[in-house]
């Protein structure tokens, strides 16, 4: 039995790797996309596009555009010349955050007045607004410190100095590509095992193997070894890339992150056997692939985190594979993460792949009878 | 036309995936921070920092946990369970109110770049708010300074899902533009029917209309169903027009239908189409049209790969409509780009499909 469970592991490697458009698909686009979306998914706003509408004549307000024009996040500080040029400026969205400075603002701050400065901001891109005014907020205080102690004037509020752990730059890159690698190694299994095995259905050789003396189970492992196979080493292709060429960190442990990578390859085969063993064409595999590999990216905490979905949602993503799978990957390559907690994270996509890889046996068979 | 309401995958992918879709992410898809789960480390409670410690509790952003050791928390922060760490030192009351840097430490994980970022803004914003209570009641006069008063226009409560969803449902044209059309013409070529058409005297604007245009249809009855869906359901404004709306929708619904046919018409096989079709069409309509991720951030190279996405131009015209307006400033310059794409996409399809039939 296990000669022919071999063979057959053997026979699929080598049909994957013979077929010239299957390699590609295999090489080139995880490679391609690891290296345009590493550097492509960045919440980081930089860059940033603004204009100034200066009523003051006074220096102080001078000295606070001058701020903003010198910070290494402002690419431009356009100077409007009336009230009436800043709806424009917001709505064709050219700039981002338009400053209003009052006319009386030197005055008042000479007088030891409090003044105030308006940031109006475009909200159709909510998330960079809402960073852009953390930088504002950051000049002004800065702004305000200086001038206190060059008046020796009493301190304004004090300033909270915050530091970053396992990513002191917050660095969006360091943590993009850890989710990547999971992204990747789940569209790759979802593909080697959901289609080939539709395609096969449809081209009739599947029911050939059925017909064949191989028990369902030992089918079932034939197509589910290989995928794993092929998985490892694609994920260590993108590990690699990840560690040398984009040069992302790795603190952790190498064991854990292949320990992780192997329960969770396994889940991901799990449900495109499953999903796979429900179809009948290629077409609902594709389908089915699609509808089960979007949400599980968007519902991973990879792109936006669990804790922010409304309660309800939340227990959905626990039969995610690549929630626990992203949770390790960062945790192994930016916190080096204890086995303790890995394994917190290992158990449940462990029942995952029993679930579906037993119930993708269970309707193999009964599809045979 | 038939064809499409009797095939059951049509119906799927033209109605209940993208339902399904926006559900999802509208639901899910989520950048308002909300229950934080934070540590507070109390080193000494003195009234002060106990009083410090007690604004984390009252703020929805927040759920913080009080410790007196921080080493009680640090493996948290490793394993993920909490997404930052203020230590307020012994030290707290005596120099709390005065300036300079804080006495206050803040500690986020780097892991979640977004997300640290944002949560030590809102410490920051937190800790002035608590300052300025603290000196409201010790009567103390407000440290002269400069006040910066935001003003977020178009969304002033920053709900996220109001320009998410402007986004996701450019997601999900792309989806099921390039999908739909990829797969069908595919297996129409897998099974030979293309043959068979092309040996009917059927010339072959005709045939790519004949094709076309029932998916068209679909498609923007997709268009209207997701559109309704983000109003009716998700309560995102609308303060354009339709008429404009559909214009935008028609042209961005060609590139993609063209775009479908053209990765089927060179594949010739379900299996690569759909690979292609998620690849060069659905992964870049998330990634690099402006949608979660701010273009101008990019680096060069991959900001010059965007001008040739659709969804590039689509997904701020539709954030536009929903949040603006019927603002021609954004509106014209990016139709025109559509329809330019969505022309040479249709005559490159054309094209193509001629020379696979002779």
């Amino acid at each position: 039995m296990a000669r022919r469970i071999l063979f057959l592991i053997v026979k699929e490697l080598l049909a994957v790797w013979r077929d010239p458009r299957s390699r590609m698909i295999l090489i080139v686009p995880p490679v391609v996309q690891l290296i345009v979306f590493a550097f492509a998914m960045t919440q980081e706003v930089t860059s940033v596009r603004m204009a100034v509408l200066n009523q003051d004549l006074g220096t102080e307000s001078r000295d606070l555009v001058a701020r903003f024009a010198g910070s290494p996040y402002v690419a431009s500080v356009r100077a409007l010349r009336g009230t009436q040029e800043i709806r424009p400026a917001l709505d064709s969205a050219d700039d981002i955050m338009v400053l209003v400075i009052p006319q009386d603002f030197s005055r008042d701050l000479a007088a030891g007045r409090p003044a105030t400065v308006q940031a109006l901001l475009d909200g159709r891109r909510s998330n960079a607004a809402q960073i852009v005014e953390g930088y504002a907020e950051r000049i002004v205080a800065q702004f305000n410190a200086d001038r206190a102690a060059e008046h020796d004037l009493p301190h304004p509020a004090s300033v909270l100095v915050g530091r970053a752990w396992f990513n002191p730059n917050l660095t969006a890159r360091w943590a993009t590509v850890p989710g990547l690698l999971g992204t990747l190694t789940m569209l790759l299994g979802m593909v080697v095992t959901a289609l080939s095995v539709a395609r096969e259905r449809e081209l009739g050789t599947f029911e050939q193997l059925l017909v064949s003396p191989l028990a369902p189970v030992e089918i079932l492992i034939g197509k589910a070894v290989p995928a794993f196979l092929i998985g490892i080493g694609e994920a260590s292709l993108i590990l690699a890339i990840a560690v040398f060429v984009l040069e992302v960190p790795f603190v952790g442990a190498l064991g854990l992150l292949y320990a992780g990578m192997a329960v969770y390859l396994a889940a991901v085969i799990g449900v495109g056997l499953f999903i796979s063993s429900l179809v009948a064409t290629q077409q609902q595999a594709i389908l089915g692939a699609f509808t089960f590999f979007a949400p599980a990216i968007l519902l991973s905490g990879f792109i936006t985190p669990v804790e922010n979905m409304p309660d309800w949602l939340q227990p959905i993503t626990l039969v995610d594979p690549m929630r626990f799978f992203t949770v390790i990957a960062r945790g192994v390559f930016l916190k080096a993460m204890p086995a303790s907690e890995v394994a917190q994270n290992l158990w449940p996509m462990a029942v995952i792949a029993v679930v579906t890889l037993s119930a993708a046996a269970w309707l193999f068979g009964r599809r045979l009878r | 036309m038939l064809q499409v309401v009797r095939d059951p995958s049509s119906i799927l992918i033209g109605g209940i995936l993208p339902l399904l879709l926006l559900f999802l992410f509208g639901f899910g898809v989520s950048l308002d921070l909300r229950n934080v789960a934070m540590c507070v480390v109390v080193e000494v409670p003195t009234p002060e920092a106990s009083s410090f410690a007690a604004s984390f509790g009252h703020s929805r952003f927040f759920a913080a946990r009080e410790v007196r050791d921080r080493r009680r928390c640090e493996q948290d922060l490793v394993a993920g369970s909490i997404k930052g760490i203020v230590v307020v030192p012994a030290t707290f009351a005596a120099d709390s109110v005065r300036g300079g840097p804080a006495p206050l430490q803040v500690l986020v994980d780097g892991s979640e770049p977004n997300t640290a970022g944002l949560v030590q803004d809102y410490v920051q914003n937190l800790w002035r708010n608590w300052l300025a209570q603290q000196q409201a009641a010790n009567a103390s006069a407000p440290a002269p300074g400069v006040t910066l008063v935001p003003r977020i226009w178009f969304n002033p409560a920053h709900v996220s899902t109001d320009f998410l969803l402007p986004g996701l449902v450019a997601v999900n044209m792309t989806l099921i533009g390039t999908l739909l059309t990829a797969l069908v013409v595919a297996r129409e070529w897998e099974r030979g029917t293309m043959e068979a058409l092309m040996s009917t005297p059927i010339g072959i604007v005709e045939l790519m209309i004949g094709k076309l245009a029932p998916y068209f249809v679909l498609g923007m009855m997709a268009m209207a169903l997701s559109v309704g869906t983000a109003i009716v359901v998700f309560g995102v404004p609308f303060r354009g027009s339709f008429a404009v709306l559909a214009a935008v929708s028609a042209a961005f619904l060609l590139c993609m239908l063209a775009f479908g046919l053209l990765i089927s018409t060179i594949a010739r096989n379900q299996f690569v189409a759909s690979q292609a079709a998620l690849i060069v069409g659905f992964l870049p309509a998330v990634m690099l049209s402006g949608f979660l991720f701010e273009i101008a951030s990019m680096p060069l190279p991959i900001r010059l790969l965007t001008y040739i996405m659709p969804a590039r131009y689509f997904v701020p015209s539709l954030q536009t409509l929903f949040l603006a307006g019927d603002v021609a400033a954004v509106l014209v310059p990016n139709g025109l780009a559509l329809a330019a794409i969505a022309t040479i996409l249709l005559a490159a399809a054309a094209r193509v499909t001629r020379l696979r039939l002779d």
